[in-house]
């Protein structure tokens, strides 16, 4: 699935675009727990979270991770931005909640990681 | 090639920093994909361990053409046992720790799980060092 139509079904707002945002993405990973994003070694996945501290940012990067989307409004801090802008990962935010954001995708055909 | 960082313990701010440095510098050498990103997550474990439950130490990496060679040693307060701290979901992180979205008890297993060899050398009260290579192959 396109990063674009992800953007649009979660009715997301982009705010730090890195790369091509019509790139594909092949699956997706929701998790509060960095630590479990650790363990995956997946290629052109999205990372779905809640977490907004600057250790998702860190997180994403060693994962290779180049797309975050943070659920339930929560708004990255501006510390959070220019990490992910240096290290070219994309953030977006919605509105809805991490279920509802991950039923979205899944239901239209975005694969789980597990 | 040798880079040596220090590690501050609690500055989460700066958690990773040693890591990105790493990663940086391995890309630029050309160090195969699968490798680089095995590397980096047991880095950055390796690096967040510190941070989280260290009074502070040093990361040294040595790269290789063929493989990296890491020794993180910290200045205590050591793990009491060590294979308990190896097991999957056992962990010791405090509230602030698990905030930051770590604390799951996969530190040490997932550096395991990426190295091609690992040597844990703790006790009680004593200094931690966590040494461990991961080959690049071909």
């Amino acid at each position: 699935m396109k990063l674009t139509e992800i953007i649009d079904l979660v009715e997301g707002k982009v705010l730090c675009e890195c790369g091509d945002l019509g790139r594909e993405i092949e699956s997706a990973f929701s998790s509060d727990l960095m630590s479990d994003v650790l363990t995956l070694l997946t290629d052109n996945m999205l990372l779905i979270t809640g977490l907004t501290n600057i250790q998702a940012i860190r997180t994403a990067e060693m994962a290779d991770i180049a797309q975050i989307l943070f659920v339930r409004d929560k708004q990255p801090t501006a510390k959070m931005i220019e990490l992910a802008s240096e290290t070219g990962i994309c953030l977006i935010t919605t509105r809805f909640s991490m279920f509802r954001a991950s039923g979205i995708l899944f239901g239209h055909g975005l694969p789980a990681v597990y | 090639m040798q880079f040596q960082y220090e590690l501050v313990a609690g500055d989460f701010t700066k958690a990773g920093y040693a890591s990105s440095d790493l990663k940086k510098k391995m890309k630029q050498l050309n160090i195969p994909t699968s490798a680089m990103k095995r590397a980096v997550v047991a880095l950055f474990e390796a690096e967040v361990n510190v941070v989280a439950h260290s009074f502070g130490g040093t990361l040294t990496a040595d790269i290789f053409k063929d493989k990296i060679h890491v020794l993180v040693a910290d200045q205590g307060p050591g793990i009491p046992d060590i294979e308990l701290a190896m097991s999957e979901g056992y962990s010791t992180a405090s509230d602030e720790v698990r905030e930051m979205g770590y604390g799951a008890g996969m530190g040490l297993p997932n550096i395991k799980n990426n190295c091609d060899s690992l040597d844990v050398r703790s006790a009680s009260g004593c200094p931690t060092e966590v040494e461990f290579t991961i080959n690049f192959g071909t």
